[in-house]
């Protein structure tokens, strides 16, 4: 939000904050009662569920999804938005528990809020700084704890500005127990040619809040011959395949895949971005970007499910970071940005499916996005005592 | 040499030397207000002084509306209203910034630092709660003629599945069967009517995504095409400062919020100061507009609505260049431009949809007239007192005899 007060923010800000989250809640929830109750023929949504509870699952895997460019009810659980997420729709949801009211209070910027979900804490540092979280990392608890190799946790991020997020600057964890972070953009940028990359400046942009900027990289990272040795894939291989995408996202898509069939992480964070696009105030690009994510989220399901190291063993969990802006937000420009704070810009929803999750199961009542860590720490059995959110009981 | 920082009640008429003469002369004059305001809301009504001179004239009797608002309170009442903005904690740093001919610079550092310590709801509440009251104490100046804006889109589209004014035809009627006739010239001519009804500055306005039709000089044009120059220099300098080593956004910000319309190529001298910082102000403050004509046309509205208050506004979207895809980008062929059409329906139909609203804003909403045409096809949509809300009308109609409703 930008500190301003001269622009006619009063009229569209009488209802309090948590009246209008309810309103969000109430919207998805009945969204999905209308749009699932007919197609699933289940009497046992909304409260009760179907499936399993949860069972300790052997060698158990985790995939965490992230939008790092939130998306707003409009333009998904909506009416007029349906025809924009009929794979979440159609495909996941069914399968999962959803979480209808998650609410992210702290600094509505995508690195620093990815950082917040990825610790359970709000962090506070300049989002556009290349400094690591000030909290211990997920990655850190999981390999500290359970005393898990590097090569078991990965973190496939969209720009050089995430480059930190694998690991915290807290003094009792780091380093050596962070996540190896890919970065496909940094990557690709290294397989062009020199003097190439002013070709692929669109595709090399590094975000979008920020269009031209280039931060410079900082601390230690996987060179791409490391990560072809890795992956099993040649340069050359990995250019070409590069040609046959269409965004950035694929190509992290890509590269997840790849970790998966390689590596087998058992505990793999992937943060979609191509949303984000929507910074650039072109609502059909946006848009373009949501059923991206959509499709993409599927691939990577489908990805689980025909591996033999994840099928049967594996939960995964799709959040946006938070949302962006309402239409009706005067300090704000509607679905461009995420700058007022207003409740639909910091409520957002997650699914959660797998093994030993609920289907078919929605909850209503308010969540924090720092309360996935605590989730993620009691189901794999590690601590997160530093994080400030709650294990979700649902899950747990 | 430690930097002592100004205090608000420090303030002489001399740290406003470097203001342009009326800001200067507006500020020296409220100098025993302003030295009462606290440190989280002053710098922020700085920032509106210090561009008094090139304001429009609505903006210039908001600001003195709100001089005389806070000069209008009582003791008790002055404070109440600035308790929540006193009640914020503030670093040193901040403190330290030049707050009195950096305000701008001020406000993005004072929305990092109440983001980072929890403190942006605080605010946010405490400017919504002001700002209301500030409203509630003017009695609203309804326009002298009832507001009308169109809005043109779909140019170079022939062929659309997407569900045009989904969002807009529940607030009027939407015209399926409109025979657009010489469509673009019945909306020109009625702004030229209407500026020659109504004669004011800044009153009416054309925004166009392509090249500017010519319209009489008492309409206010802003082009996408014709700024063109301008734009490249503009994201030449952007791009330099973003650089590595360049200093990052926090430099872009302070470069972009320095610049004068001379720094990009607009004519040193030029006769319309407030209309060339207006321009600038939309290409420096706007995100995307340096990209994308639609982005451009869709702020322009909503800057031209807040600033302005028009009583006349037109718009009319062009292609936006197209969104190159990553296997277009490897193919490494020689870059040219590619136009989207659908793609750039599809944001002028969510573009016009933010100007309805934007609209709404104004007084004497409740009077406003709004028509949006796909130019491609033969559907329109309107809202106001002369449309029926929610309804559907499929009988042959032509566009003039929409605009005859409402002019």
């Amino acid at each position: 939000m930008r500190a301003s007060f001269s622009q006619g923010v009063a009229a569209t800000y009488a209802d309090s904050q948590r009246a209008m989250a309810s309103d969000i809640s109430r919207s998805r929830r009945e969204f999905l009662r209308l749009a699932l109750g007919a197609t699933t023929a289940s009497s046992a949504m909304f409260g009760y569920g179907t499936g399993s509870t949860v069972t300790p699952q052997r060698n158990p895997k985790v995939i965490v999804v992230t939008f790092g460019g939130g998306a707003r009810d409009e333009e998904t659980f909506m009416p007029d938005g349906q025809e924009n997420i009929p794979h979440l729709m159609g495909e996941l949801i069914p399968q999962s528990t959803f979480y209808t009211q998650v609410v992210n209070r702290g600094i509505l910027g995508h690195y620093v809020a990815t950082a917040s979900l990825a610790t359970g804490a709000y962090e506070t540092f300049n989002n556009f700084a290349a400094v690591p979280p000030t909290n211990p990392t997920v990655f850190e608890y999981f390999r500290k704890d359970l005393k898990r190799p590097a090569n078991d946790v990965w973190v496939v991020a969209p720009s050089n500005g995430f480059n930190r997020i694998g690991e915290s600057g807290n003094r009792n964890f780091g380093p050596g127990f962070g996540a190896n972070v890919v970065l496909p953009k940094r990557l690709l940028a290294a397989a062009l040619s020199p003097g190439g990359s002013a070709l692929y400046e669109h595709l090399l942009r590094d975000n979008y809040e920020t269009p031209l900027y280039a931060p410079e990289l900082s601390g230690s990272g996987l060179s791409l011959h490391d990560i072809a040795e890795l992956l099993k894939i040649s340069v050359a291989d990995f250019t070409a395949h590069a040609r046959s995408l269409s965004s950035p996202d694929e190509l992290s898509v890509f590269i997840a895949r790849q970790l998966m069939k390689q590596l087998a992480p058992s505990l793999l964070w992937v943060t979609l971005h191509d949303i984000d696009v929507a910074h650039s105030g072109s609502y059909s690009l946006y848009l373009e970007a949501i059923k991206r994510s959509d499709r993409l989220c599927a691939d990577l399901w489908n990805a689980v499910g025909s591996n033999p190291e994840y099928a049967g063993r594996t939960s995964m969990f799709i959040m946006p970071d938070f949302g962006r802006d309402s239409d009706e937000a005067a300090g704000g420009n509607g679905f461009q940005h995420h700058r007022t704070g207003d409740a639909l810009s910091r409520t957002t929803w997650m699914m959660a499916l797998g093994a030993g999750i609920r289907q078919n199961f929605v909850v209503d009542r308010a969540v924090e996005t720092t309360d996935l860590v605590p989730t993620l720490g009691a189901r794999l059995r590690f601590s997160t005592g530093q994080s400030q959110g709650k294990p979700l009981v649902e899950l747990v | 040499m430690a930097t002592v920082a100004l205090r608000p009640s420090d303030l002489q008429p001399k740290d406003f030397a470097g203001y342009p003469p009326e800001a200067q002369r507006l500020a020296s004059n409220q100098i025993d207000l302003l030295r009462h305001l606290p440190l989280a809301f002053l710098p922020l009504l700085l920032r509106e002084v210090i561009g008094f001179d090139w304001k429009f004239p609505a903006e210039q009797d908001e600001l003195t509306h709100q001089f005389q608002y806070l000069r209008g309170l009582t003791t008790g009442q002055f404070e109440g209203e600035m308790q929540p903005f006193r009640a914020l904690r503030l670093s040193p740093e901040l403190a330290a910034v030049d707050w009195v001919n950096a305000p701008a610079q001020f406000s993005e550092q004072l929305s990092a630092h109440l983001w980072a310590t929890h403190q942006i709801e605080a605010f946010r509440s405490a400017s919504v709660d002001y700002v209301h009251k500030l409203n509630l104490a003017r009695t609203p100046k309804l326009p002298g003629l009832p507001r009308l804006t169109m809005v043109v889109l779909g140019q170079g589209v022939t062929n659309n599945n997407y569900r045009l004014f989904r969002k807009l035809r529940l607030h009027g009627t939407y015209f399926s069967n409109v025979e657009a006739g010489n469509g673009i010239t019945v909306l020109m001519d009625a702004v030229t009517a209407r500026a020659r009804k109504l004669p004011q500055s800044f009153a009416h306005w054309y925004v166009d995504g392509g090249a500017s039709a010519p319209l009489p000089a008492d309409v206010s044009n802003v082009s996408y095409q014709a700024l063109d120059p301008i734009r490249k220099s503009l994201v030449n300098k952007m791009r330099q400062t973003m650089q590595p080593g360049g200093g990052g956004p926090e430099a872009l910000r302070t470069m972009m919020a320095a610049l004068s319309p001379e720094q990009i190529g607009f004519p040193s001298g030029a006769d319309n100061q407030a209309l060339s910082r207006f321009q600038v102000s939309l290409l420096t403050e706007g995100s995307g507009t340096q990209l994308f004509s639609t982005t451009f046309v869709q702020w322009a509205a909503r800057e031209v609505l807040r600033r302005a208050q028009p009583l006349t506004l037109l718009t009319c979207y062009a292609p936006r260049q197209r969104e190159e895809s990553m296997q277009e980008m490897l193919s490494g062929a020689p870059h040219q431009t590619i136009l989207d059409p659908q793609g750039s329906l599809i944001d002028a139909d969510m573009g016009a949809y933010y100007t309805w609203i934007n609209g709404q804003r104004l007084p004497g909403a409740a009077g406003a007239s709004f028509i949006a045409w796909f130019e491609g096809g033969r559907e329109a949509v309107a809202v106001g007192p002369a449309f029926a809300r929610g309804h559907q009308d499929s009988k042959a109609t032509s566009l003039a005899d929409l605009i005859s409703r409402v002019t």
